[in-house]
C-alpha cells in the first residue's frame, strides 16, 4: 500500500507518467483484478486479526466459515440477512443508474417498515390477517415511495442537492420512527420496542425467513428484467448517460426522474415492509442498521447489476456474520466485523482505478 | 534579424494521428503591430496558437521570442515568455469576482493584498480604456465582460504578446468596436496582438498584416493596406477543387418546410437567430453556410423542438395529409406524435444523438422504443436494422453488441445518419455530418443524403467545407450572425460569393435575409 | 436555569462545529467526505487509546502530557482515515459516495472495537475505560471564570477544547475568504479545470483541504469523550453527530464563521427539551429531528433562491482529471 502510495504520488506530480483511461479490458481481465484485490483484502485482514487475536490466519478464515454458514440456522440467517441487503440494493440502483445519489435509503426502508408497524398495531383484530398483510405492504411502498419523492420533486422543480437531502430525510425518519418506538413500547415509554404478533408474515416450510427469501428472489428477476428489458428502464439508461440525448429523442426527464425515486423509495418501502413484518416482528429506529448505506456499495460494487448483486451482497453478509464468529470467539468487540468490511470494500474500490486506466510512463524528452 | 519582432514561428508542424493540423507554418509579429490570422473553420488557426500558448506541443518546428529561441511545453512557460492567449471558451470561476478571476493562481512573494491588486487592476483597464468593475462576480457578467476579465488577467501577468481566439464571435457590434479601440490601445503601448479570425472587414479594419491559413496549410502573409476583399477569399478558400459528388435534378419540389421570422435570444440578450425566413424543398437538398456559432446549432433544434423561439413559425406541410402544421415550441415528442417525420443528425454525435455506453443495438432504439403499446422493449427489429446498417453502409464493428463509444468517428457517423434515415423521414436534418470523415465515409454520408433526396425527402445539409456546399447541394443558405446573408442557387455560385457572403456581418450588412 | 442552557447548547454543539469546519474546508476543494461520521470516531477512539495508555503507564499523569498525547493521537488517526479517503477519491478516481460511506463504517468499527476491546488487548484488570484524570486537565476552566458570575458562566466555563474549536472556525473562514491560499482552494472546489489551467497544483490542494479538514473534524469526537462525557467511553455514544455536522455545512451555508452560530442552535435544539416541564421522554426525539428539518428547509431555500454564493461548491462530488491532449 506504501510502495503504491508513492508510486501514485510521483505519477500525479507528472515526474514519473501519466494516466490514461484504458480501452475496455476483456470480461476475465477486469474480474481477474476484482479477485485479486478481494485476495490482497483477504491477506490484510488476516494481519489485522492475527495481530490482535493469536489466531493463525487459516484458523480464523475456518472460524469465519464457520461463522456465516457452519449449522444450518446460521446459513438461514445468512441467507435471509442477504436477502434484506440485496433487496435495498435492489431499490437504490434505479436511482444510480440514473445518476440520482439516493443515499436515503435508510430512512426509506424505515418510514416503510414505520408504515407496517402502524398496521399491525391499529388494525390488530380488526381485519384478518390475509387482508391485512397485502395492505401493510401496499401502504409501505407508498411510503417509501412518499420519502423517495419529496428530494426527487425538489430536485427537478429546484435542483437541490440530492445526496445531501436524502440524507436529510434518513434521520428526520429516524427520529419518527424513535418517537413511536417509545409511543408504542410495552409497558409505555419503556423503550422495549412491542412485539409485534398480529401480521406476521407466514412460516413456510418451518423456515421463517422463507417468505423474505422468495419475495427478494423475485423482485431481483423483476427489477433486472425491469432495468433491461422495459421501456422505462431503457428511459433511466438513457437519462443517466445523457440528459441531453434524452431530451433530443423526446424523454420528459423530470417525470422520468419522478417515477424512478418512488420506484426506489417504494422497493426501501418493500425492504423495511420484510424488515418488520417477516423478520423483526417489532420497530426499532435502527431496524434498518445501516443497510441503506451498505446497499450503495453492494450496488456500486456490482456495476449495478442485479445479478451481481447477489454476489456481492452475500459476500458483504458472509464477512460481516464471519467477522462476528471471530468476535465472538475471541471476545473481541462485534464492531470487528465493520472494520474488514471496510478493509474490504475500500480494495475493491481502488481495483475500479486498475480496471478503468493505465499508467504511461512518460519519455525522456530532451529540451524540457 | 529585425530588431523588433516578438515572436516568430518557423516551419511548424503539428499532426494529431492522420490529420495534419499544421503544416510548415511560419510566422512573425513585431512589437506595436496587430497581426490576423485569417483562415475558414478547420484551417488549423487555433490549433497553431494553442502551440505558441503551450497547450499543444508541436511535432516540428521552432518558436523565438525575442530573437531568442524558446521551448514552450505548457501554459505556464507561455506565460514566462510574456505571451498571453484569450480562448474562446473562458476558464473563468463563476462565483468569483472580476479581481479575485484576475489574481488566481498567481504567486506573489508579498503576500496576498487584495486592495494592491485592484488598484494595479484599475490601472490596466484606465491605461487601456477596459471598461471593467473588478468587483463584479462573473456569473453576473455580459460575455463581453468575461472577455474583458481574460484580457485584464493576461495583461495583469505582464504579456506582452496577446493571442485572441475569434474575440468578436461573441460579441456585439458595439462591443466590438469597443473592444477594437482596446486593441489599438494595446498596440500604441507596443504590445504585439495576434487576431484569430474569419471576418473580412474586421481584418481590413482592425490589422497591420494579415496571414492566411488555408487546411493546415501556411498561404502567405500580406499587408492589409495592400490588399482587399476579393483577394483575401481567394486566399481563404483557394481554388476551386472538383470533388465529383454526384447532383441530380431535383424533382417533384414543393415546400416542406416554411420557416417564418423566428427569433430566438439567449440569457444574456444576444440574438442567436434574428428574423430567420426560408423553406426546405422535397427532393431538394438545401445546404447552410456560415461561420462556426452563427445560428445554425439554433436554427436546426428550433425545427426539432428542442430550443424555445421568441416569434415566428415553422409550417410543415405533410405530404399525405396534405395538412399544414405550425410545429414551433413542440417538444420533439409532440412533433412525432403529430405524425411529422423529422430525422436529426446533431453535430454532437455522442452526446446528442447517440449513447455511447449503449450498444449499437440500443442506439438502434433511441428513436423507435416507444412504438408499440407494451411495456417492454422489442430488441428484434432495433437488431436487425442494426446489422442491415452495419452490412449496408460498410461500419466496422465486432458485433451489433459493440457499445458506440468504442468505434470510430466514421463508423459512429454511419450508425447516427443510419438510424435516422431508417425512420423513412420527410425531413432529414444533418450538422457537420461529415466532419471528422475520412474520404470514403464522407462519400458514403453524400449518397445516401443523395438518396433520400431522391426519395423527395426535404434535406437540410448545414456544412462547413464550400467545395462540399457548392458540389452537393441544390440551393445554399448562408446565415451569418443569426441572419441569413443570403440564398444562392447552388448550381450558378461559386465559393467566392458565399465566403463573402459569410464574412457579412449584421453591422455592415442591410440586404439580407428577404431573398 | 438560562445560563445552563447556554452552557449545555455550547457543549453540544462543540463536536458539531469541529465537524461542520473539517467538512467545510473538505468540501471548498470538491470532495463531498461522508466519511466524516467514522472520521470523528476514529478520532475519540485514537484519542481514548493514547490516554489510556499513558494513564495505565504512570502513576501520576502530567497534566500537559495529559492534554497533549491524546491531542496528537486523534489528530493523527483522523488524518490517516482522510488520508484513505484522498488517495482513494483523489489519486485512484473512486466514488466519494460510496468511498466515504465506506469509510464511516469502517471508522465507526475501529471506534467501537477498540472502545471495546482495549482492556482486553492490553490485559489490565481495570472494569471499563474512563479517564476521569484525562478529563479533568481536558475540562480545565480559566482560571477567573468562577468570579465572574454569569458572565464567567456563559464565556469563561468551558474546557480550551471549546475555545480551540471556535478559533479554528473563525482561522477557516479567514483562509478561506481572505487569503490567496483560500482563494486557490475555492477555485479546485469550483471548478478545477480553471484552477489547474491557472497552475495551481489541484491535487495538493485536495489532499491538503481534505486531511487538515479531517484532523479537525477528529477533534469533535476528542472533544465529546475526554471533556462532554467525562473522559467515558460507551460504544455509539457519540451517536449521529457525525451526520449533524455535514447537516450544519449545509445549515451553514458553506461558512466556518455561520457554523459557529448554527452549532450553538444545534445544540440548543438538541438540549431544549429537558428544560420543558411535563415533555415526554418519546416527545424528546421529535426535538432531535428538528436540526434536520431545519437543513432541510435551508437547502430547498437555498436552492429556491438560486443565489450562487450559498450553494455548493459548483465540482461538489465530481472526479477531476485533465484531459487526455
Amino acid at each position: 500500500m506504501k510502495k503504491l502510495n508513492k508510486l501514485y504520488f510521483s505519477a500525479l506530480s507528472g515526474s514519473f507518467g501519466h494516466i490514461v483511461k484504458r480501452d475496455e479490458l476483456p470480461w476475465w481481465k477486469s474480474w481477474l483484478i476484482r479477485v485479486v484485490s478481494v485476495i490482497l483484502a483477504l491477506i490484510v485482514c488476516g494481519f489485522v486479526t492475527v495481530s490482535l487475536t493469536d489466531l493463525n490466519p487459516i484458523e480464523m478464515y475456518i472460524t469465519m466459515v464457520e461463522g456465516a454458514i457452519g449449522t444450518s440456522r446460521l446459513t438461514w440467517n445468512l441467507f435471509q440477512n442477504t436477502a434484506i441487503l440485496l433487496c435495498v440494493a435492489l431499490a437504490v440502483t434505479p436511482a444510480f443508474k440514473m445518476k440520482f445519489w439516493n443515499i436515503g435509503a435508510e430512512g426509506q426502508i424505515l418510514i416503510g417498515g414505520f408504515a407496517t408497524a402502524a398496521c399491525m398495531i391499529f388494525l390488530e383484530g380488526k381485519i384478518s390477517e390475509p387482508l391485512l398483510i397485502p395492505l401493510m405492504l401496499v401502504l409501505s411502498i407508498i411510503a417509501g415511495a412518499i420519502w423517495g419523492l419529496v428530494p426527487a420533486y425538489f430536485k427537478t422543480r429546484f435542483n437541490s442537492n440530492e445526496t445531501l437531502f436524502t440524507l436529510m430525510m434518513n434521520y428526520v425518519a429516524i427520529q419518527i420512527v424513535a418517537y413511536y418506538t417509545l409511543e408504542w413500547s410495552m409497558p409505555k415509554g419503556s423503550g422495549t420496542p412491542r412485539t409485534l404478533d398480529y401480521g406476521q408474515l407466514p412460516v413456510l416450510f418451518g423456515q421463517k425467513y422463507l417468505v423474505n427469501i422468495l419475495v427478494v428472489a423475485l423482485l431481483t428477476v423483476l427489477v433486472y428484467i425491469y432495468l433491461k428489458y422495459s421501456k422505462q428502464g431503457y428511459e433511466i439508461s438513457v437519462v443517466g448517460e445523457s440528459e441531453k440525448t434524452a431530451r433530443y429523442i423526446g424523454i420528459n426527464v423530470k417525470k422520468v426522474v419522478l417515477r424512478t425515486m418512488a420506484i426506489s423509495g417504494a422497493l426501501c418501502g418493500v425492504a423495511g415492509f420484510l424488515l418488520v413484518a417477516g423478520t423483526d416482528h417489532s420497530l426499532k429506529s435502527d431496524t434498518s442498521g445501516g443497510r441503506g448505506f451498505t446497499a450503495i456499495m453492494v450496488s456500486w460494487l456490482a456495476k449495478f447489476n442485479p445479478i451481481f448483486m447477489i454476489l456481492t451482497s452475500l459476500l458483504i453478509v458472509f464477512l460481516q456474520k464471519g467477522a462476528s464468529k471471530i468476535s465472538e470467539v475471541y471476545r473481541l468487540n462485534s464492531s470487528f466485523a465493520d472494520i474488514i468490511t471496510g478493509i474490504i470494500i475500500f480494495f475493491i474500490i481502488g481495483s475500479e482505478f486498475f480496471i478503468n486506466y493505465k499508467i504511461k510512463l512518460n519519455k525522456k524528452e530532451g529540451n524540457v | 534579424m529585425e530588431q523588433n519582432i516578438a515572436l516568430e514561428l518557423k516551419n511548424i508542424t503539428k499532426t494529431f494521428g492522420k490529420v495534419v493540423a499544421n503544416k510548415n507554418v511560419s510566422l512573425k509579429v513585431r512589437k506595436g503591430e496587430i497581426l490576423s490570422i485569417l483562415g475558414e473553420n478547420g484551417s488549423g488557426k487555433t490549433t497553431l496558437m494553442n502551440m505558441v500558448s503551450g497547450i499543444y506541443f508541436p511535432d516540428s518546428g521552432q518558436i523565438f521570442a525575442d530573437g531568442k529561441e524558446i521551448v514552450i511545453a505548457s501554459p505556464k512557460d507561455a506565460f514566462d515568455h510574456k505571451i498571453g492567449m484569450i480562448h474562446q471558451h473562458f476558464k473563468l470561476v463563476d462565483v468569483f469576482s472580476a479581481a479575485e478571476n484576475i489574481v488566481l493562481g498567481l504567486e506573489d512573494e508579498k503576500g496576498f493584498d487584495m486592495p494592491c491588486y485592484i488598484e494595479k487592476i484599475k490601472e490596466i483597464t484606465e491605461q487601456y480604456g477596459f471598461e471593467l468593475d473588478p468587483y463584479k462576480k462573473i456569473y453576473e457578467m455580459s460575455v463581453s465582460e468575461k472577455q474583458t476579465v481574460e484580457i485584464v488577467k493576461v495583461l495583469f501577468r505582464g504579456a506582452d504578446i496577446l493571442i485572441l481566439d475569434e474575440p468578436t464571435a461573441v460579441l456585439t457590434p458595439q462591443e466590438t468596436v469597443k473592444l477594437f479601440k482596446v486593441l489599438r490601445n494595446m498596440r500604441e503601448d507596443g504590445k504585439a496582438i495576434i487576431i484569430i479570425t474569419h471576418k473580412l472587414h474586421e481584418v481590413l479594419s482592425l490589422s497591420d498584416n494579415v496571414a492566411v491559413l488555408r487546411k493546415g496549410e501556411y498561404i502567405g502573409t500580406v499587408k492589409t493596406a495592400e490588399t482587399n476583399e476579393a483577394q483575401l477569399t481567394e486566399m481563404m478558400v483557394g481554388k476551386k477543387i472538383s470533388l465529383n459528388i454526384e447532383r441530380s435534378e431535383p424533382e417533384n419540389v414543393s415546400d416542406r418546410l416554411v420557416v417564418e421570422n423566428i427569433n430566438c435570444v439567449d440569457r444574456e440578450g444576444i440574438k442567436l437567430l434574428d428574423n430567420v425566413s426560408f423553406s426546405a424543398r422535397s427532393g431538394e437538398i438545401l445546404g447552410i453556410a456560415g461561420i462556426a456559432g452563427s445560428g445554425q446549432r439554433e436554427l436546426l433544434e428550433a425545427i426539432a423542438g428542442l430550443q424555445h423561439l421568441d416569434g415566428g413559425s415553422i409550417i410543415y406541410n405533410n405530404p399525405k395529409t396534405g395538412e399544414s402544421e405550425n410545429l414551433r415550441d413542440k417538444t420533439p415528442l409532440e412533433i412525432r406524435q403529430m405524425g411529422v417525420r423529422l430525422a436529426f443528425v446533431p453535430e454532437d454525435r455522442l452526446g446528442m444523438g447517440l449513447v455511447g455506453n449503449m450498444d449499437i443495438i440500443d442506439n438502434m432504439m433511441l428513436r423507435s422504443y416507444k412504438k408499440g403499446k407494451s411495456v417492454f422493449l422489442q430488441r428484434k427489429k432495433p437488431k436487425s436494422l442494426a446489422e442491415e446498417i452495419i452490412e449496408r453502409l460498410e461500419v466496422v464493428t465486432p458485433s451489433a453488441y459493440t457499445p458506440v463509444r468504442r468505434l470510430s468517428g466514421g463508423n459512429v457517423q454511419k450508425i447516427l445518419v443510419g438510424r435516422e434515415i431508417a425512420s423513412s423521414p420527410t425531413v432529414l436534418m444533418a450538422a457537420y455530418p461529415v466532419r471528422g470523415l475520412d474520404i470514403n465515409s464522407s462519400y458514403t454520408i453524400y449518397n445516401l443524403l443523395n438518396e433520400q433526396k431522391k426519395k423527395g425527402v426535404a434535406v437540410i445539409f448545414v456544412g462547413e467545407d464550400l467545395d462540399v456546399l457548392v458540389e452537393l447541394c441544390d440551393r445554399i443558405m448562408v446565415i451569418g450572425s443569426g441572419r441569413i446573408t443570403g440564398i444562392v442557387d447552388g448550381r450558378n455560385t461559386t465559393k467566392e460569393e458565399i465566403g463573402i457572403l459569410m464574412t457579412k456581418s449584421a453591422d455592415n450588412e442591410q440586404n439580407g435575409g428577404e431573398q | 436555569m438560562i445560563t445552563t442552557i447556554i452552557q449545555r447548547a455550547v457543549m453540544q454543539g462543540t463536536p458539531l462545529l469541529f465537524g461542520s469546519t473539517g467538512e467545510i474546508l473538505t468540501e471548498k476543494s470538491g470532495h463531498l467526505n461522508l466519511g466524516i461520521p467514522g472520521i470523528m470516531y476514529v478520532g475519540a477512539i485514537s484519542g481514548v487509546a493514547g490516554s489510556f495508555l499513558y494513564e495505565q503507564s504512570v502513576a501520576q499523569i502530567n497534566p500537559l502530557l495529559a492534554v497533549i498525547i491524546p491531542l496528537i493521537c486523534s489528530l493523527v488517526g483522523s488524518t490517516l482515515m482522510g488520508l484513505i479517503y484522498c488517495f482513494l477519491t483523489v489519486s485512484l478516481r473512486a466514488n466519494q459516495n460510496v468511498t466515504g460511506l465506506a469509510l464511516t463504517t469502517f471508522g465507526i468499527g475501529i471506534g467501537n472495537f477498540f472502545g471495546g476491546s482495549l482492556i482486553k488487548l492490553v490485559d489490565t484488570d481495570i472494569p471499563s475505560i474512563a479517564l476521569s484524570k484525562t478529563s479533568n486537565c481536558f475540562k480545565t476552566q480559566l482560571p477567573f471564570a468562577d468570579n465572574l458570575g454569569w458572565f464567567g458562566d456563559i464565556f469563561l466555563s468551558y474546557g480550551f477544547l471549546v475555545y480551540v474549536a471556535i478559533i479554528v472556525a473563525l482561522i477557516s473562514s479567514h483562509i478561506l475568504n481572505k487569503t490567496r491560499v483560500g482563494l486557490h482552494l475555492r477555485a479546485v472546489g469550483e471548478s478545477p479545470e480553471t484552477a489547474d489551467a491557472a497552475g495551481i497544483n489541484v491535487t495538493k490542494y485536495k489532499y491538503l483541504s481534505t486531511c487538515i479538514g479531517s484532523a479537525i473534524a477528529g477533534l469533535g469526537g476528542l472533544y465529546y469523550v475526554m471533556d462532554y462525557a467525562n473522559g467515558v467511553w460507551s460504544n455509539n455514544g457519540f451517536g449521529d453527530r457525525g451526520w449533524l455536522s455535514i447537516a450544519l455545512v449545509i445549515f451553514s451555508v458553506w461558512r466556518p464563521s455561520i457554523s459557529i452560530l448554527g452549532s450553538m442552535l444545534f445544540g440548543f435544539l438538541y438540549v431544549i427539551p429537558t428544560y420543558i416541564p411535563g415533555i415526554s421522554v418519546s416527545a424528546k426525539k421529535l426535538f432531535e429531528m428538528l436540526p434536520y428539518v431545519v437543513t432541510i428547509i435551508v437547502l430547498i431555500i437555498t436552492s429556491m433562491r438560486d443565489k450562487k454564493e450559498n450553494q455548493p461548491p459548483a465540482a461538489l462530488g465530481l472526479p477531476y482529471f485533465r484531459e487526455e491532449r
